[in-house]
C-alpha cells in the first residue's frame, strides 16, 4: 500500500467529461456540422443534478442504489491507475481489483435495469452482459502480458516502466496488447464498432437501454461514470503505448492527457467512419481480441521462462 | 535479423487467425495471398549467404506465385464458380478462434520439446510452422466448400515451406523450384475441378460429395 | 539413357495433346509405350549412368519397379487403342443411374497418360528425396484427369477426393523430406546431400529423433498415396471410377511408386541401426489394412471396388512382409511384382466385362464365361491369382511371408494374416464365381460377344507372366529382389 500522488485521480474526475466533448465534437466535425461546444457534457451534467426524479413502482431499492453503487466503484477504481504519476492507492494485485470494481460497476447497473421489469432492459442487460463477459479475457490477459513483461503486479508499478527500451526489446508482444486493449476500450465504453451510443431505436440499444429509466441525479450518475469509464480505459491503453518518463510530474501528465485527447478524437473518427458491426459479428471481434491477447501472454512467456 | 524475423513469424501467426475467423471468401483468398508474401520475406530474412542470389530468387519466384497467380487463379473459379461467397463452415468462427489458441499454446508446448539442430533464424519457426500447419489442416476438415479446402492446402504447404526456409539450408534450388512448380500445377489442377464441381452440382460443398460410400446413410 | 527415359514420354504427352487425329494420336501413344519398354530392357543388359551428378540413377530396386510400370503401360497403351476406339467418344449412358454424360477430350487423356508415364519413371530413377517428392506429387496431378474421363459426378467426386487426400498425404511427406535434412544437418553447418547413397553412407551420424520422425511422416503421406488403412478413403472411390484402363495402372504402377518413397526413407533408417523402429509400424499397418479390406470386401456390390479393396488388401499383405524383415521382406517385395501384374490384368479383364454387360453390379453380371469366354477364363484364373492360390505368383510370395512371420515366432501376426486372407478368398470367389459361372440374367445378352483381339492379349500377357512367376523367379529378379531385401535390413 503505497501512497502515491492525488494528481491522476483529480485529472480523471476533473477532465472525463471533456473527453466526451471531444468523441462528440469529432463526430460533429467530420459530419459537417459545427456541433455542441465542448464543455456541453459538464453543463448537463449540472443540469441533471439539478432536476428531480421519478422513480416507477416497479422498481425497489436496488433501482436507486445503481447509479450511486455504479459510481462509487468507477470513483475507487479511479484512484488505483497511475498517469503521469503513481496512483493513490496501489499494491501488488491491484489489477485484479480495478477490472473488478468496473464490473461490480457494471454488475449494479445491469441488475438496476433488470429492476424495472421491462423487456427491453432486459434485452440490454443481456447483450451487454454477454460482451462484457468476452471482452474481459482480453482485459486481464492484456494486463498478464503487461504484468509479465514489467515484472510486477501493480498497476502503479506496471505502467510506467514500459518505458522506450522495454518497447524495443519486446514490440511484437506489446503491440498486439495494444490492439486487444483498443478493442476492449471500444467494448466497454459501448463506443463504434460494438454499439451506437447516439441510437435511439430501442431495438438497436446495448448501453443505452439501461439508462432508459434513470433521470435526474442517477442519470447523472450514470453519464459522469461511464465518462470515468472511459478515461480509465484511456489511460490504461495511453500508459501502455506511450512510454515516456521525464520523471516531472507535470509533463508527463500533461503529455500523457494530450495522448488522451488524441485518443478521444481516434474515437471520434473511428466513430465517424465505420458503421456498427452486426450483434452475431460481435463476439467474433471479441474473441479475437481475447486471442491477440493469448497470442502476446504466449509469446512473452515464450521468452522469459 | 532475428527481430525481422520474429515480426514477420507473427503477422504469419495473425493471418492464420484471420483465416480461422473470417468469413469472406474473397478476404480468405486475399490473406492467403498475404501469407505467401510474408513467407517470401521469411526468405529473405533466414539467408546465411548475403552474396547468393539463390534466396532472393526464390524469395521472388515463391512470392509472385503465391502473391499474385494464386489468387487469380483462386478468384477465377470463384467467379466462374459464382457460388455465395461465404465460407460457411462445420465449426463456428468463435469456436474456430479458440482452438486455434489451442493449437497455438500446443504448438508452442511442442515445440519447446523437440530438440533443435543450429538455430538458423529464430525459435519462433518451428512453433509458428507446426501452428499454422495445423490451423491448415483445420481448415481442410471444418470448411465446407471445396475453395477452402484448396486454401487449407495452401496453408498447409506455407507452413511445410515455412519449416524448410527455417530449418533447412542445403536444398538445391532446383528442388524448391520443382517444389513450387508442382504447388502451382497443384493449384490449377484443383481450381479445374472446382470449376468442374460447381458446373456439375450447382454448388462447391465438399460434404455434398457423398454418393461413394460403403457405409448405408 | 536415364534422361530419355523420361523425356520420350514427356515430350510424346505434350506432342500428343496437340495431334488432331485420333489415328496418329493412339498409335504415338503405342510407339511411346513400346520405345520406353524398350530402353527398360535395354537397361538390364547395360547399366545405365547416372546423371546429374547423382541426383538421377537407376539401383536394383528402380530398375525392378521400372521394369514393371514399362511393362503395365506397354500393356495398358495396346488395350487402351482398342478402348477409346470402342469407347472413347460420344455421349454414353451411364451403367448405374442411367444419366447421360461425355467422356474428356481423347486428346487430354492420350497427353495425361504420356505425362502420368514420365511422372511414375521419373520416381522410380530418383535418388534424391527431395526430387522423389516432386515426381509422386508430379504423378498426382497427371493422373487426376485420367480419373475424371468418364464426366459425371461420381467420378469428379472421386477426382475431387485423391486430389486432396493425396496432395495432403504427400504435403506431410514434403515435411519429412524436411525433418530429413535436419537429421543429415551436421553441428558445422555442412549436411549430407539428400541423396540416397550419400544418406546411407553416411548414416552413422544421422540425428536419430529427427530421422525418426522423418519416417513416421513419410509413412503417413506416402502409405496415404499408398492406400494404406485409414488413409485409404480415396481408393476404392478413385481406381472405381475410373476407367479400366487407368485403373490398372494405378493399382498396378502407382502404389508401387508409393511404396518406394518408403522403402528408400528405411533403406536409410536400416543403414542407421534403426530398422527395428519401423518394422513394428509396418506390421501394423500392413494387417490394419488388410483388415480394412477385408471388411469392404464381403457382400461388396461393385466388383470394380472390390478389386480396389483388394488393392488395399495387398498393399497391406506387402507392407506386412516389409515390417517383418529379413525373408519377409523378400516376400514382400516379391508380392510387389506379383500383385501389379495380377491387378492389372484383372482390371483390365473387368473393364471388357463392363463394356460388354454395362454393369457394375456383382450381382447383375453372371454368365461371363459364356458371353466372353477369353475374358471369362482370365476373369477366373485372375481370382486364383489375386487370392494366392498356386500355381500363381502371389501364392510364393504370401507364402515366403508367412514362412518369415512363423520363423520369427509371430504367431499371432501369422494366425491373423491367414484368417484375413482366408475371409478375402471367401468373399471374392463368390463375387467373381458368380459373375463367371451360370447364364446371363438378360436373355439377349447370351450370344458370345465379339472380343477384340487388343483387349484380351495384353491381359493374357500378363496372366502369363503371373503364371510364370509362380512356377520359375529369373536370377535377375531374384537377385534385383535379394539386394533390396538386403538394403531394408
Amino acid at each position: 500500500m503505497s501512497g502515491g500522488s492525488v494528481m491522476p485521480l483529480l485529472l480523471a474526475l476533473g477532465l472525463a467529461p471533456l473527453l466526451l466533448g471531444v468523441i462528440i465534437r469529432t463526430k460533429a466535425v467530420m459530419a459537417g456540422r459545427v456541433g455542441q461546444p465542448l464543455l456541453q457534457p459538464y453543463h448537463d451534467l449540472r443540469k441533471l443534478m439539478m432536476k428531480g426524479a421519478v422513480y416507477s413502482r416497479t422498481t425497489s431499492w436496488v433501482f436507486r442504489a445503481g447509479p450511486v453503487v455504479g459510481l462509487a466503484a468507477v470513483v475507487v477504481a479511479a484512484a488505483l491507475v497511475p498517469f503521469g504519476a503513481p496512483a493513490l492507492v496501489s499494491f501488488p494485485g491491484d489489477l485484479l481489483l480495478f477490472v473488478y470494481l468496473l464490473a461490480l460497476a457494471r454488475f449494479f447497473t445491469v441488475i438496476a435495469a433488470l429492476d424495472t421489469g421491462s423487456s427491453f432492459e432486459g434485452m440490454g442487460a443481456s447483450r451487454e452482459v454477454t460482451f462484457s463477459a468476452l471482452a474481459e479475457p482480453a482485459l486481464l490477459l492484456g494486463l498478464a502480458t503487461i504484468a509479465r513483461t514489467t515484472g510486477s503486479l501493480s498497476l502503479s508499478a506496471m505502467l510506467p516502466h514500459v518505458t522506450g527500451a522495454v518497447w524495443a526489446h519486446g514490440a511484437p508482444p506489446l503491440a498486439l496488447v495494444a490492439i486487444a486493449l483498443l478493442v476492449v476500450f471500444l467494448a466497454e465504453n459501448g463506443r463504434i464498432p460494438v454499439d451506437d451510443p447516439a441510437t435511439h431505436l430501442e431495438l438497436t440499444m446495448i448501453h443505452e437501454v439501461m439508462m432508459l429509466d434513470h433521470g435526474g441525479p442517477d442519470l447523472a450518475f450514470i453519464l459522469y461514470g461511464a465518462a470515468l469509464k472511459l478515461w480509465l480505459f484511456g489511460a490504461l491503453l495511453i500508459g501502455l503505448a506511450l512510454p515516456l518518463h521525464s520523471g516531472h510530474l507535470w509533463l508527463d501528465a500533461g503529455a500523457r492527457a494530450l495522448g488522451m485527447l488524441l485518443l478521444a478524437v481516434l474515437t471520434g473518427l473511428v466513430e465517424s467512419c465505420m458503421a456498427r458491426l452486426r450483434l452475431v459479428a460481435v463476439p467474433k471481434l471479441l474473441v479475437g481480441a481475447g486471442v491477440l491477447s493469448v497470442l502476446a501472454l504466449l509469446l512473452v512467456l515464450r521468452s522469459s521462462p | 535479423m532475428s527481430g525481422w524475423a520474429d515480426t514477420v513469424l507473427i503477422c504469419i501467426v495473425l493471418t492464420s487467425f484471420v483465416l480461422l475467423g473470417s468469413s469472406r471468401l474473397g478476404a480468405c483468398i486475399r490473406v492467403v495471398a498475404l501469407q505467401g508474401v510474408l513467407l517470401g520475406f521469411l526468405t529473405l530474412a533466414g539467408r546465411q549467404d548475403a552474396s547468393s542470389l539463390r534466396a532472393p530468387i526464390l524469395a521472388l519466384v515463391s512470392t509472385g506465385l503465391k502473391g499474385v497467380v494464386f489468387p487469380w487463379l483462386l478468384f477465377r473459379a470463384l467467379r466462374d464458380a459464382d457460388v455465395r461467397r461465404e465460407v460457411e463452415p462445420f465449426v463456428g468462427y468463435s469456436l474456430s478462434l479458440l482452438i486455434g489458441t489451442a493449437f497455438l499454446a500446443g504448438s508452442l508446448w511442442l515445440a519447446g520439446r523437440l530438440p533443435l539442430p543450429n538455430p538458423t533464424m529464430s525459435p519462433l519457426v518451428v512453433p509458428v510452422a507446426l501452428f499454422t500447419m495445423l490451423v491448415g489442416l483445420f481448415l481442410i476438415v471444418s470448411r465446407r466448400k471445396a475453395l477452402t479446402q484448396v486454401l487449407g492446402y495452401l496453408v498447409l504447404e506455407n507452413a511445410i515451406y515455412a519449416f524448410g526456409v527455417g530449418l533447412v539450408e542445403g536444398t538445391p534450388m532446383v528442388v524448391e523450384l520443382g517444389v513450387l512448380l508442382d504447388l502451382f500445377v497443384a493449384v490449377f489442377v484443383m481450381g479445374i475441378a472446382v470449376f468442374h464441381i460447381n458446373r456439375e452440382f450447382d454448388h462447391i460443398d465438399a460434404d455434398q460429395l457423398r454418393t461413394l460410400r460403403d457405409w448405408a446413410g | 539413357m536415364i534422361p530419355s527415359l523420361l523425356l520420350i514420354p514427356a515430350a510424346a504427352g505434350v506432342l500428343a495433346y496437340f495431334v488432331r487425329r485420333a489415328g496418329p494420336r493412339r498409335a504415338l501413344l503405342v510407339l511411346a509405350a513400346v520405345a520406353h519398354a524398350g530402353m527398360t530392357v535395354a537397361t538390364w543388359v547395360v547399366e545405365p549412368a547416372p546423371a546429374w551428378g547423382g541426383w538421377l540413377a537407376l539401383d536394383a530396386l528402380g530398375r525392378l519397379f521400372l521394369t514393371i510400370t514399362s511393362a503395365l503401360f506397354l500393356a495398358a497403351a495396346l488395350y487402351g487403342v482398342a478402348y477409346l476406339r470402342e469407347e472413347g467418344h460420344g455421349e454414353r449412358k451411364d451403367v448405374d443411374e442411367g444419366f447421360l454424360f461425355d467422356n474428356a477430350p481423347e486428346a487430354t487423356f492420350t497427353a495425361c497418360l504420356l505425362l502420368f508415364l514420365a511422372a511414375m519413371t521419373l520416381v522410380t530413377v530418383s535418388q534424391g528425396f527431395g526430387l522423389l517428392w516432386v515426381a509422386v506429387e508430379a504423378t498426382t496431378l497427371a493422373s487426376a484427369p485420367l480419373i475424371y474421363f468418364h464426366r459425371h459426378h461420381r467420378s469428379l467426386e472421386a477426382t475431387w477426393k485423391y486430389l486432396l487426400i493425396c496432395s495432403v498425404g504427400i504435403a506431410l511427406a514434403l515435411l519429412g523430406n524436411f525433418f530429413l535434412a535436419v537429421a543429415a544437418s551436421d553441428h558445422g553447418g555442412t549436411s549430407v546431400r539428400l541423396v540416397l547413397p550419400d544418406l546411407i553412407a553416411g548414416a552413422g551420424g544421422l540425428r536419430i529423433v529427427w530421422l525418426k520422425a522423418a519416417f513416421l511422416l513419410f509413412l503417413v503421406g506416402y502409405g496415404t498415396k499408398m492406400g494404406l488403412a485409414p488413409l485409404h478413403t480415396w481408393l476404392p472411390d478413385a481406381h472405381s471410377e475410373a476407367p479400366s484402363v487407368v485403373s490398372a495402372l494405378l493399382s498396378g504402377a502407382l502404389l508401387n511408386c508409393a511404396l518406394l518413397g518408403i522403402v528408400r526413407v528405411q533403406q536409410v533408417c536400416a543403414a542407421a541401426g534403426q530398422a527395428a523402429f519401423g518394422q513394428g509400424l509396418l506390421v501394423g499397418f500392413g494387417l490394419l489394412s488388410m483388415a480394412v479390406a477385408a471388411v469392404f470386401i464381403l457382400g461388396q456390390a461393385d466388383y470394380k471396388r472390390m478389386l480396389a479393396y483388394s488393392s488395399v488388401e495387398h498393399m497391406g499383405i506387402l507392407t506386412l512382409g516389409i515390417g517383418l524383415g529379413g525373408a519377409g521382406t523378400f516376400g514382400g517385395m516379391l508380392h510387389a511384382v506379383n500383385h501389379s501384374f495380377t491387378k492389372a490384368m484383372m482390371f483390365l479383364v473387368a473393364g471388357n466385362i463392363l463394356t460388354r454387360y454395362r454393369s457394375k453390379s456383382t450381382d447383375e453380371v453372371r454368365g461371363v464365361l459364356r458371353v466372353v469366354p477369353a475374358s471369362g477364363i482370365l476373369w477366373t484364373i485372375g481370382l486364383f491369382a489375386i487370392t494366392g492360390s498356386p500355381p500363381f505368383g502371389p501364392f510364393l510370395s504370401e507364402f515366403t511371408i508367412l514362412k518369415a512371420a512363423l520363423d520369427q515366432g509371430r504367431a499371432g501376426v501369422a494366425i491373423t494374416y491367414l484368417i484375413l486372407l482366408a475371409v478375402i478368398f471367401v468373399g471374392m470367389a463368390t463375387a467373381i464365381l458368380g459373375m463367371a459361372q451360370g447364364v446371363p440374367r438378360d436373355a439377349r445378352m447370351a450370344a458370345r460377344a465379339r472380343e477384340p483381339l487388343l483387349r484380351v492379349v495384353p491381359a493374357a500377357a500378363l496372366a502369363a507372366v503371373v503364371l510364370l512367376l509362380g512356377v520359375y523367379i529369373p536370377p535377375v529378379v531374384r537377385t534385383a529382389l535379394e539386394d533390396a531385401a538386403r538394403a531394408l535390413g
